[in-house]
């Protein structure tokens, strides 16, 4: 085997092996949603579950709240805060955690 | 092609990527907090959520934090300090080193931190979240004997000034007059002088419902004026007097013998409970740090955190100047998170995080009645300044919508269950 080829599988594998809790690593936009939603977005009374959800279904909520198509106390105010990068990655990130 | 390999190359793979930053490969990131507060607490769970191969330790010199947040609640009748109080112990499970001692001095460049009971600790980055100090004099006549007759209740410590106002509540006569001295700008949580005059409220007109509260203010308008005002009429009628400092509002002398609020133009105000929340400054640890500048707050960059005096300390929640963001507990725990990343990548030579910080302050006005202001902060491209997000945030619709007052009162305790579990679990 040439040193090159070993040198990248022995990358991929050591990166593969990195701990769980590193790669689960929340993007920072998704650190706001915890202040009110609870430890991995999992809900606390009064504050619905944002975890384990479709990805598609928390983008097109956070969208309907940005654009006012949804009622809400607090989250319109909140949702206009994002962009949609950011909406993305907080979707993605939520929906994983099960 | 499936590949077996030995241990030794799968150590060496590790040396391979560790390669950049051969300094560090003896031991892992050192990362000292200090203060074990709404900054302090959270950047230490935080960074062993996120970076498990990152050493933290915690210098509190307290066994257990009692918030602000929810201490208006405990005036008001409906919170008990048990339920305020939060143990280190869910710190201590993630790893956390604990050291109940208090840091008398930092050595920037050396990088080491001196304890009061004699230890020193090294670094590679520190975060520092110690909090405000109470500028005693700033109003004639209020030192800390004073605060033992006059409660400020604006740093809860042991819990024993909130608990003392409380008391004094308890003791008063229905018909007595409940005075508050509240400070100019900037001071910590903007609302929270506002919400402790409606939980004061709440508590008197179920118990002493004759009695009066006037609020002598420095300031000539307040956060969530229009909501909070509104409340006001709405629950407690006349209870209320709020004096802006264009009306001789500014306290500047106590007599705390008599028990008289003095202000600027000599108006001497007679009341039975006098809250005196005065002017504040960042914590002592700061100033003789030498971080801080004329306002005695710490100018921070914007990303990273770090102070603009000391390569290395990232200075965070109520001790800095953050712009516009508010002196909150929420902000003191978003900041915490961008810091403790900035301060990791710093370490490891890789560039900080892109950064947005969020904050949401609730305030009870009533049973079942809560308002709320939301900001939502991003550097600017230059990274001089942090600004609001345009179009985004803002506080609660007004007029009379039961509704929604409800749902944000119940919100808000959502809010402080999830906040103190992201801190202390
Ligand atoms: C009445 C009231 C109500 C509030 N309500 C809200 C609210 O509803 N929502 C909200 O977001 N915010 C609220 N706040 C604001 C919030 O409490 C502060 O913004 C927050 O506590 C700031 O966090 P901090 O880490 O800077 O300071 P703190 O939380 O005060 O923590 C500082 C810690 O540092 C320690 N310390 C100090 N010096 C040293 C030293 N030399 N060595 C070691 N340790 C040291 C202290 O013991 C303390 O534990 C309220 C404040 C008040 C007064």
């Amino acid at each position: 085997m040439r040193p090159n080829a070993l040198r990248g599988s022995i990358l991929a594998l050591a990166l593969a092996a990195l701990p769980m809790a590193a790669r689960a690593q929340a993007p920072l936009a998704a650190e706001g949603c915890l202040g009110c939603h609870g430890p991995d977005g999992r809900g606390v009374t009064g504050a619905g579950a944002i975890n384990g959800r479709d990805r598609a279904e928390l983008i097109a909520i956070m969208l309907a709240f940005r654009a006012n198509e949804r009622p809400g106390t607090i989250m319109g105010r909140i949702a206009r805060g994002y962009t949609e990068a950011e909406i993305a990655a907080v979707a993605e990130h939520f929906s994983r955690i099960r | 092609m499936t590949m077996i390999l030995s241990r030794r190359a799968i150590l060496a793979a590790g040396a391979l990527l560790a390669a950049p930053t051969p300094l560090r490969a003896q031991g892992a990131m050192r990362l000292l907090v200090i203060g074990g507060g709404f900054g302090g607490a959270s950047a230490a769970s935080f960074a062993r959520r996120s970076y498990p191969d990152v050493q933290v330790t915690l210098v509190e010199p307290q066994r257990a934090f009692v918030t602000c947040p929810y201490g208006n609640l405990l005036l008001g009748g409906e919170r008990q300090i048990s339920q305020i109080t939060h143990s280190y112990d869910g710190l201590r499970a993630r790893g956390v080193t604990l050291v109940h001692d208090r840091a008398a001095g930092i050595d920037a460049a050396a990088k080491t931190v001196r304890l009061a009971g004699g230890q020193t600790l090294a670094y590679d980055r520190l975060i520092l979240s110690p909090g405000i100090a109470l500028r005693w004099g700033a109003i004639e006549g209020y030192d800390q004997a004073a605060a033992d007759v006059m409660p400020h209740a604006w740093i809860p410590a042991d819990g024993a000034q909130t608990l003392l106002l409380r008391r004094q509540l308890e003791a008063m006569p229905d018909g007595g007059v409940v005075g508050l001295a509240i400070p100019g700008n900037p001071f910590r949580c903007p609302p929270g002088p506002y919400e402790r005059i409606s939980m004061i409220a709440h508590y008197l007109k179920r118990h002493k419902p004759r009695s009066k509260i006037i609020a002598l203010d420095a300031k000539e308008g307040f956060s969530k004026q229009g909501l909070f005002q509104d409340g006001w009429r709405a629950l407690y009628g006349d209870m209320i007097e709020w004096v802006p400092g264009n009306r001789d509002g500014k306290v500047v002398k106590i007599d705390v013998a008599e028990r008289v609020l003095e202000t600027e133009f000599g108006t001497r105000h007679k009341v039975d409970v006098a809250n005196v929340i005065p002017p504040q400054s960042a914590a002592a640890l700061a100033a003789e740090t030498g971080l801080v500048n004329d306002s005695g707050w710490v100018p921070v960059n914007t990303r990273t955190f770090e102070a603009r005096a000391a390569q290395g300390i990232h200075v965070i929640g109520d001790a800095n100047i953050p712009g516009p963001m508010p002196k909150s507990g929420y902000v003191a725990n978003t900041t915490a998170k961008q810091a403790v990343a900035s301060a990791v990548a710093l370490h490891r030579g890789q560039t900080p995080p892109e950064a947005v910080y969020f904050n949401t302050c609730y305030s009870h006005v009533g049973e079942n009645y809560g308002i709320s202001v939301v900001g939502i902060f991003r550097p600017n491209a230059d990274g001089t300044a942090i600004t609001e997000v345009p179009n985004s945030g803002g506080v609660s619709p007004r007029g009379d919508l039961p509704e929604q007052r409800r749902a944000e009162a119940i919100y808000a305790d959502a809010w402080y269950d999830s906040i103190t579990r992201s801190m202390f679990g």
